[in-house]
């Protein structure tokens, strides 16, 4: 990514969508292809179990990493949507006609669309919780919204529109109060690769997340789980992999985390998942999180100064900043930052209910990451200023 | 060359044909969905030939530009020859250079033009 594009270097503000990668991890992804390339769990040898052992290492890795109390709480699925599926579709059974899901109204499409399409399928009611203008998320609310009958709370940690961070611990002791049986769900795809995450002191029953958007490789998320809900859940797919014994008339599951993993899965991609892991731990979260303090403090003062910005969402947020622009659609906002390899998102970032909510077809979003730095804020507000120009 | 040529930001802050027609023949809404454009055409047809034609929506400067040099390039065409322009076509109108996405935003009026003139057949006009 240091290479140039029509003689400019690029500038990267789209990390809420997928972060750059560090060295480390491409060549740890790389040595398992180069070095040790064999199927996990099968071979007596040699490489066939220093693939499996550094494999399951990474297990251990993510389970230190979120405080997650065993490691085999840890499942490796293709992203933060199959997590999400993964519960949905195992807990289908579970419901009936009549249940209830809630959903706050700034979910990703990955924790809204499931859990609509899983009422559509078993009559469940979806519910939704509003957000406040400034996209905040009223614990009180919870009073008339988790009913008996509500199994499911399915939350955002982090807003990847508003930034709006979500206190998930005062949520789950909430919805704990009001109904024991409820269920939370988070999606912290926004929140793991930014600030220190423990499951434990959330208390919450699921989380999902995706080693993409934290300098690891595409193709791999995490879904972690509460182990006896994991036990008590059937296995989302059939295959490989996940089998204790199969006969003609039935087949004996392994014990999660692998009765979820069927058939072989990134091997290379989790084993250099472990390799950022590493390389956010040796950062610290708290550096991580205080630089992108810094830089969204420093963005946001800076574009308010653009004239005829509006910016969405709180104050107090993580790293990005969803914005509309008055002379401007966001596409054409986009298009002329591309000119000088400004790179932001336009459109709903998968976050259409919200946008429609909010009044507004689409905004241009600028994300922020480690590598993140006050001079890409320069650029960004140059090439805004530019768009103003350039529509006058 | 750069995409926001004079021509193009000229249709965009003053489109031609922005507007409804008093009766028109058929009358179709299509929207992108994940760029939030939403681009609705209006046509007047007599034997077989565009007489007048309006447009209304929001969007992009690139979707809204095309339909507003769209209403003014099949004023007087065939409906016949409408159905069978192509993206190539949008792409030559507009004249700028235009990435995949981009072009998805240039031909959602033709798409929608095309969806009126389907509707009118299917009323007998």
């Amino acid at each position: 990514m240091q290479r140039k594009i029509n003689g400019k270097p690029i500038i990267y503000l789209d990390s809420t969508a997928t972060s750059l990668k560090p060295q480390p991890v491409i060549d740890k992804e790389n040595e398992y292809y180069k070095r040790y390339t064999a199927n996990i769990f099968r071979g007596i040898y040699t490489t066939s179990e220093e693939a499996t052992r550094e494999y399951e290492g990474v297990r251990v890795k993510v389970a230190r990493f979120i405080r997650a109390p065993k490691t085999e709480e840890i499942i490796f699925t293709r992203n933060t949507s199959e997590s999400i599926n993964l519960v949905a579709y195992s807990l289908m059974p579970t419901f009936t006609k009549g249940d209830n899901v809630v959903v706050s109204i700034m979910e990703h499409h990955s924790n809204f669309v499931p859990w609509q399409q899983l009422g559509e399928e078993k009559g469940v009611k979806l519910k939704i919780w509003q957000v406040s203008p400034t996209g905040e998320l009223n614990l009180n609310d919870l009073d008339k919204l988790i009913t008996r009958t509500t199994k499911v709370l399915a939350v955002t940690a982090v807003s990847n529109v508003l930034g709006t961070i979500v206190p998930i611990r005062e949520i789950v002791r909430k919805v704990k109060t009001l109904n024991p049986n409820c269920l939370v769900l988070v999606d912290a795809a926004q929140a793991v690769p930014h600030m220190r995450v423990d499951v434990t002191g959330w208390g919450a029953d699921f989380v999902a997340f995706s080693s993409h958007k934290m300098l690891g490789p595409t193709g791999v998320g995490v879904l972690w789980g509460r182990y006896e809900l994991l036990e008590a859940m059937k296995p989302f797919q059939y295959g490989g992999e996940m089998i204790r014994e199969v006969r003609i008339e039935k087949t004996i599951f392994k014990d999660p985390p692998h009765k979820f993993e069927a058939g072989t899965p990134h091997i290379a991609g989790v084993i250099g998942f472990g390799a950022a892991i590493d390389y956010l731990t040796k950062l610290g979260m708290q550096r991580v999180k205080k630089h992108e303090e810094e830089i969204v403090g420093y963005a946001m003062k800076e574009l308010e100064k653009i004239k005829g910005l509006t910016i969405y969402g709180p104050r107090k947020r993580a790293g990005v900043i969803a914005f509309t622009m008055k002379s401007a659609h966001a596409h054409d906002v986009a298009q002329i930052l591309n000119e000088d390899n400004i790179c932001v998102r336009s459109g709903n970032h998968c976050a259409m209910p919200l946008h429609v909510s909010m009044g507004i077809a689409a905004t241009a979003r600028a994300s922020f990451y480690i590598y993140t730095t006050r001079e890409d804020i320069d650029a960004l507000v140059q090439g805004l200023e530019k768009v103003n120009t350039t529509f006058r | 060359m750069d995409i926001y040529r004079q021509i193009i930001l000229d249709h965009y802050k003053h489109p031609r044909n922005f507007g409804h027609l008093d009766n028109p023949d058929a009358k179709t809404e299509e929207g992108n969905v994940t760029c939030g454009d939403r681009i609705v055409m209006e046509i007047a047809v007599t034997g077989g030939v565009v007489r007048d034609t309006r447009f209304s929506g929001e969007g992009c400067a690139i979707s809204l530009a095309a339909a507003s040099m769209l209403t003014e390039k099949v004023k007087g065409k065939r409906i016949l020859d409408i159905m069978k322009m192509k993206t190539p076509d949008i792409i030559n109108m507009i004249g700028s250079p235009l990435t995949p996405s981009r072009t998805k935003c240039a031909i959602l009026p033709l798409e929608v033009l095309q969806k009126a003139v389907v509707s009118l057949k299917r009323n007998g006009k």
